[in-house]
């Protein structure tokens, strides 16, 4: 397994962590898109230096999306609504981080046993992707502001590209871009439905949807 | 090993002589990033001197304890040093499981000065040795568990058999899970030693101190003790820090020598740079600070036994 493989996979679960572990949104937003650049490199890592047209314009597109038109579409839903930070999580930051490096055992010990072949070192991958994912189930589901979910639901979507670099070499482009397009367009949406959510209510709390009424 | 010795006593010996140091380096180091001169380097060497010509005031309420913990406490860090390898050059002192001897007498030394501190039966000493021991709480887990991470990593069971292993073409486990032992050992070493992010050497307001609130009481030859034992501490830790951060192993013992004490000081500028440009933590978020530590030593745990 090659050491740049090896550093990226780190860089991710250092991310997660981080991710994890920080209030600001600016900093969560940051440190997501962070991650996607860093697995948006992991495909080249993993096979040899002349790379298909077909990586390429992947790798590419994944950059262009992730590291510039989704940081741009979050930076601006953050000035628009007006939320600096996740005041009150219903999981704390220091139990989030207790409870990530409990999840970060768990992939490991769930990658183990699988057979995973694709490429040396993809066992690894697959692993720092799962606790991607968990990650990104764990901001969402214990984080109040729309916006941190939004967040969070990118940390996931980063977790299933990083799988399908670990499992599948060969990916349909088609498949990619398609994926690519969905989260681009989710990212969209949600931006309106916080910016919704914001003028009818004046926060972006999503617990207090509950008390909707008609 | 036997070629080696004299060198591993010399480097106990430079960091009895040289550790007064550190704090120099740093002040120097945070009186530039402040446009100021700042004080001689020696400084805590003169400081010594006046407080070692001192006599000291015991309050009635004190004990004999309040007499030994200084004592105590440099005797054990004066110990604990000689465990300590600089690169890879073995310590003076090295068996199985050193480490974890390591850990607890630094444990020791903390329990005799949290003990000396309640010992004055003052309100604000007790507040600061109970501060002390529920960050020691969460920074000797990180410590302990990233060595034991180095220890799976290399198959040794000495911190000199460990530091001897490390960075060379035989570590089977790559570099990454040290350098994220490094970073945890360079947290838990800004927390033992009661730099900024944690806690101000520099303040003295009761309610923000930590370690400081504890020594109130003690003057004269103690409080030189104190400090010269404080500043061996900070040698012990950036040594260990050197080890893991720096990846030279000359196989030659001066040069080990001289790149870990050359380590040692950069080591110093680092913790000025950090502590110029970063504020104190609110007291709240400090464990949170010190989890993120034990998860690096868990996140390198993992990718080690994976």
């Amino acid at each position: 397994m090659n050491a740049l493989l090896e550093i990226l996979i780190l860089i991710v679960a250092l991310t997660d962590f981080r991710l994890l572990a920080s209030s600001r949104l600016a900093t969560l937003i940051d440190t997501m898109v962070f991650q996607a650049l860093a697995l948006s490199v992991i495909p080249l890592s993993l096979t040899a230096a002349p790379w298909p047209w077909r990586l390429m314009t992947l790798v590419l597109m994944t950059l262009a999306v992730k590291g510039v038109v989704l940081p741009w579409l979050l930076h601006r839903a953050m000035r628009t609504v007006d939320v600096q930070r996740e005041i009150e999580p219903f999981l704390g930051f220091s139990s989030s981080v207790l409870l990530g490096i409990v999840l970060l055992g768990l992939s490991f010990l769930i990658v183990r046993p699988l057979p995973v072949t694709a490429s040396p070192g993809a066992g690894s991958l697959l692993a720092g992707a799962l606790f991607t994912i968990l990650t990104g189930l764990v901001i969402i589901i214990s984080r109040r502001k729309a916006l941190t979910q939004v967040v969070g639901y990118l940390s996931l979507e980063n977790g299933v590209y990083a799988c399908g670099a670990a499992l599948a070499v060969e990916e349909p482009l088609l498949v990619e871009m398609g994926v690519l397009l969905d989260v681009f367009v989710a990212v969209f949406v949600m931006g309106i439905t916080i910016h919704q959510i914001n003028r009818e209510f004046d926060h972006i709390d999503t617990d207090r949807l509950a008390e909707l009424k008609d | 090993m036997i070629m080696t010795l004299p060198f591993s006593i010399l480097h106990w010996s430079l960091a009895l002589i040289l550790a007064p140091l550190l704090p120099g380096i740093i002040n120097r180091t945070k009186a530039w990033f402040g446009g100021r001169r700042g004080q001689p380097l020696p400084q805590a060497y003169h400081d010594l001197h006046k407080l070692l010509r001192k006599g000291a005031v015991y309050s009635r309420t004190t004990t004999g304890i309040f007499r030994l913990g200084p004592v105590l406490g440099l005797a054990i860090v004066m110990v604990a040093l000689a465990l300590v390898p600089a690169g890879a050059l073995g310590a003076p002192l090295a068996f199985r499981g050193d480490f974890i001897f390591l850990a607890y007498a630094l444990g020791l030394m903390r329990f005799t000065t949290v003990l000396a501190a309640l010992d004055t039966g003052s309100a604000f000493a007790g507040m600061g040795a109970s501060r002390e021991v529920q960050f020691a709480l969460l920074a000797e887990a990180a410590l302990l568990s990233g060595l034991a991470v180095l220890a799976a990593g290399t198959g040794q069971f000495s911190l000199s058999g460990i530091s001897a292993r490390l960075w060379t073409p035989d570590l089977h486990q790559g570099g990454a899970s040290v350098l994220l032992v490094a970073a945890a050992v360079l947290i838990v070493m800004l927390a033992e030693n009661a730099r900024i992010p944690v806690d101000d050497p520099t303040t003295h307001l009761e309610l923000t101190m930590i370690h400081e609130v504890m020594v109130l009481d003690h003057g004269g030859v103690d409080l030189a003790f104190i400090q010269y034992g404080a500043a061996l501490k900070l040698w012990l830790f950036a040594a260990i820090f050197t080890g893991l951060a720096i990846p030279l192993r000359t196989g030659r013992p001066v040069l080990d020598l001289g790149v870990t004490v050359v380590g040692i000081f950069l080591t110093a500028v680092a913790i000025g740079v950090i502590e110029s440009t970063m504020a104190r933590l609110r007291l709240l978020r400090v464990p949170q600070l010190l989890v993120v530590a034990l998860a690096l030593s868990l996140a390198a745990f993992f990718w080690t036994v994976r």
